[in-house]
C-alpha cells in the first residue's frame, strides 16, 4: 500500500459531513494556517513541497502564488478550477462528492495566503449533483466558523461561492474560465496580462486545480519539506490518478509516483489487469490530449528502462517515444480496440469544444475530424495520412490556449506509432468496416523500439 | 407560456447574483441560465433569453451569445426526459456505440429527436467526466453508469412509471 495524502479518509462512513470530517482530523490545517501562520510562511512551505498542478500542466503551484500582484486597495481572488473534462479524467469528481470538505480547508487555507475574502469554484455543469454536495459542505463549514467573517477569530472573512459551468471543456483553460465567470462565452485570452496580474473582474487572480488545493492540507499539516520527501525527483507528493477503459478495475487511485506503469495496469490493488484476460494494445496515460502510447513504450521506455507513474518517467523520450503525467486521465485500450476510431473520437471533441477563435484550431479540428471519419468509413487515401500529419503541425503552437495542442497531439501520436493500421484502413476498405488490426503491430519491426 | 420567475424562483435569482460583487451581476448569466432553463420546460426560446437580459440588466446579445456557446442550454424544445449519452474514446471503448444504436431502435428516433409522446429526447454528447464507469448517460441532474440494455429498458419503464404518476 503507497502513501495516501488525499483519499485516506475517503472511505471513513459519513465523511461527506462536517461533524465527521472534523472528528476524523479534519480542518486543522485552517487552524494552523490561521493561528500560527502568515501568508508569506504558507507559500513558502507550497514552494518547499514542490508540489506541480495537478490539472494537467504540472506548473509548481508554489511559484504560481507568488506571482499574484498585490495592489493596494484592489481585491484578489482565488478560484478553483472544477471544470474537470479531459476525457479520461474523473479523479476531482470523486474527491469532491465523496470528501468535500478536504477541498473546502484546502480553499480556506489557499484563499488565506493569497489574500481572497471572496474565492470562486468553477464546476462543469454536468457536475449539478456535486453542486448541490459543495454548497451543503460549505452552509456546514460557515455554521462551525471555518467560513464567513471573521474566521476563528483571526479577522480573516472568507466566502466560497460555487458557480457551475453549462458545459464547455475550453473552460478548463483558465482564462477561459475566468471569462465564463465573468459570464461571457469561454474564449481564452490573450496573455500576457496574465491572471496573476489580471485576471477576474481584471483583479489579480490563481486558478488552481481542485486536486491541488487540497494537496495543501497535507502540505501545511507535515510540512513542506516532509511532502518533498514521498516520490521521486520533481514529481514529489500523490497523484489521483482515474484509470478506465479495457481494465478489470476502473476507478480512482491515489499513488505515490514510485510505481511503476506495469505495476499500476496489472496490480490488483490498482487496475487488476486488462479485461478479459486480454492483451494490452495502447494506453493514453494523462487524459485525451496526451500522446497516446503503444504497449512497448508504455512499460518501458525507448532505452528499455521501467516507466514509471511520474511527470519525469512518463515523458521520458519526449513526443517521439514518451508522453505525459497530464490530469492523470489513464485510458487502457485493449487488442480489441481500433486506433483510428479511438482518434476520430477524440478529434469529434477537440472539433466540438473548440471556441471558435483561432482559426488554426477552429478549422484544423474540423478538417483532422472529417479525414479521420473518412479513413475510418474505408474511404481514405495514402495521402490523408500526410495531410492530418500536415494539419495538426499547423494547429499546434499556433493558438491563443493550449486547446490547439491537445487537439494535435493525440492525431499526431496515432499515425507516429500506429500508421500501418491507418495504412491498413486505407488498403483494406471493406475488411476494416468488419474486422480491426489488433496486435499486428508488434509484428512490425518498425514499430518495436531498439 | 409566461416567461417570468415566480416567487421561488426569483429568491434563487437573487440569491446567485448575490455572490457576485456590486455591479458585476453578468457574473451570474450562467446560473441564471441553469435556472431558467430548469424554470421553463428545459428549454429557453428567445424570450426566455430577453427575459434573463432584462433582470441582470445586460442586452440581449450578450445572452444570446452565451446561450449559443455552452452545450447545456437548449435552444429548441425538448422531451421531459433528455438522455445525453456520452460517445467520446473512453465510452467508445467501453460499449457506447451499442448503448446508443439500442436506444435509437428502442425510442425509434435519432439523435436530436424527441418521441412523440413527448417524453424522451436522445442527445449525443462528449464527454461528461465518467470515463470509469462507462458507457453513461447523463439525465437531468443524475449520471447513469455502467449502462447495458436491460439497464436502458428498465431507466425508459422508470421514466415512463414516473410521468404517469403525475
Amino acid at each position: 500500500m503507497g502513501v495516501k495524502l488525499l483519499l485516506e479518509k475517503a472511505n471513513v462512513p459519513g465523511i461527506r459531513s462536517f461533524e465527521v470530517y472534523r472528528r476524523e482530523g479534519g480542518y486543522r490545517s485552517v487552524e494552523k494556517a490561521l493561528k500560527e501562520m502568515n501568508p508569506e510562511l504558507i507559500v513558502e512551505e507550497v514552494k518547499k513541497s514542490g508540489l506541480r498542478g495537478r490539472g494537467g500542466a504540472g506548473f509548481p503551484t508554489g511559484m504560481k502564488w507568488s506571482f499574484i500582484a498585490k495592489p493596494e486597495g484592489v481585491p484578489r481572488h482565488l478560484v478553483c478550477n472544477a471544470d474537470e473534462s479531459e476525457p479520461g479524467t474523473f479523479k476531482d469528481r470523486y474527491l469532491m462528492e465523496f470528501i468535500p470538505h478536504l477541498l473546502l480547508e484546502g480553499l480556506i487555507v489557499s484563499s488565506f495566503a493569497l489574500g481572497s475574502n471572496d474565492t470562486y469554484i468553477y464546476i462543469r455543469g454536468e457536475y449539478a449533483w456535486i453542486t448541490d454536495i459543495l454548497e451543503e459542505a460549505i452552509e456546514e463549514a460557515k455554521a462551525a466558523g471555518f467560513l464567513g467573517k471573521n474566521i476563528l477569530g483571526t479577522g480573516f472573512d472568507c466566502n466560497i461561492h460555487v458557480q457551475r459551468g453549462a458545459g464547455a471543456y475550453i473552460c478548463g483553460e483558465e482564462t477561459a474560465l475566468i471569462e465564463s465567470l465573468e459570464g461571457k462565452r469561454g474564449n481564452p485570452r490573450i496573455k500576457p496580462p496574465f491572471p496573476a496580474i489580471q485576471g477576474l473582474w481584471m483583479r489579480p487572480t490563481v486558478v488552481n486545480n481542485v486536486e491541488t488545493l487540497a494537496a495543501v492540507v497535507p502540505i501545511i499539516n507535515m510540512g513542506g519539506d516532509e511532502y518533498a520527501k514521498i516520490g521521486v525527483g520533481r514529481s514529489t507528493g500523490t497523484k489521483l490518478i482515474s484509470a478506465c477503459g479495457n481494465i478489470n478495475k476502473p476507478g480512482v487511485y491515489e499513488i505515490d509516483m514510485t510505481i511503476s506503469v506495469e505495476e499500476f495496469i496489472y496490480s490488483d490493488e490498482y487496475c487488476g489487469g486488462i479485461k478479459g484476460g486480454k492483451q494490452l494494445k495502447a494506453c493514453i496515460p494523462g487524459g485525451s490530449s496526451v500522446p497516446i502510447l503503444p504497449a512497448n513504450l508504455l512499460l518501458k521506455t525507448a532505452k528499455g528502462e521501467t516507466r514509471y507513474m511520474n511527470y519525469e518517467s512518463l515523458s521520458d523520450g519526449g513526443f517521439a517515444t514518451g508522453s505525459m503525467l497530464g490530469s492523470g486521465g489513464f485510458i487502457v485500450l485493449d487488442e480489441d480496440q481500433c486506433i483510428v476510431k479511438n482518434t476520430l473520437t477524440l478529434a469529434r471533441f477537440y472539433r466540438h469544444e473548440s471556441c471558435g477563435q483561432c482559426s488554426p484550431c477552429r478549422e484544423g479540428t474540423g478538417w483532422m475530424e472529417k479525414i479521420l471519419y473518412k479513413i475510418e468509413h474505408g474511404k481514405g487515401s495514402m495521402s490523408d495520412i500526410d495531410l492530418l500529419w500536415d494539419i495538426q503541425r499547423k494547429i499546434e503552437g499556433n493558438t491563443i490556449c493550449p486547446l490547439g495542442d491537445a487537439a494535435a497531439w493525440p492525431v499526431a501520436a496515432a499515425i507516429r506509432h500506429f500508421r500501418d493500421e491507418f495504412e491498413w484502413h486505407i488498403n483494406n476498405p471493406e475488411l476494416s468496416q468488419t474486422s480491426n488490426f489488433g496486435l499486428q503491430h508488434y509484428a512490425d519491426p518498425i514499430h518495436v523500439p531498439a | 407560456m409566461a416567461y417570468i420567475f415566480n416567487d421561488t424562483q426569483m429568491a434563487e435569482f437573487k440569491r446567485l447574483v448575490a455572490r457576485y460583487p456590486e455591479g458585476k451581476q453578468k457574473s451570474a448569466l450562467l446560473p441564471v441560465l441553469h435556472l431558467a432553463q430548469d424554470s421553463f420546460d428545459g428549454w429557453l426560446p428567445t424570450e426566455a433569453l430577453d427575459y434573463v437580459a432584462s433582470l441582470l440588466q445586460i442586452e440581449p446579445i450578450e445572452v444570446y451569445e452565451v446561450a449559443t456557446f455552452y452545450s447545456m442550454y437548449n435552444l429548441k424544445p425538448v422531451g421531459k426526459y433528455v438522455f445525453e449519452v456520452c460517445q467520446t474514446g473512453p465510452c467508445m471503448i467501453s460499449g457506447s456505440d451499442s448503448i446508443i444504436d439500442y436506444i435509437k431502435q428502442v425510442l425509434s428516433i435519432q439523435p436530436g429527436e424527441t418521441t412523440k409522446d413527448g417524453l424522451f429526447t436522445l442527445k449525443l454528447v462528449e464527454c461528461l467526466g465518467a470515463c470509469g464507469y462507462a458507457p453513461m448517460m447523463q439525465v437531468g441532474k443524475i449520471f447513469r453508469e455502467h449502462l447495458t440494455k436491460e439497464k436502458v429498458d428498465a431507466i425508459i419503464a422508470e421514466y415512463r412509471q414516473t410521468a404517469n404518476n403525475n
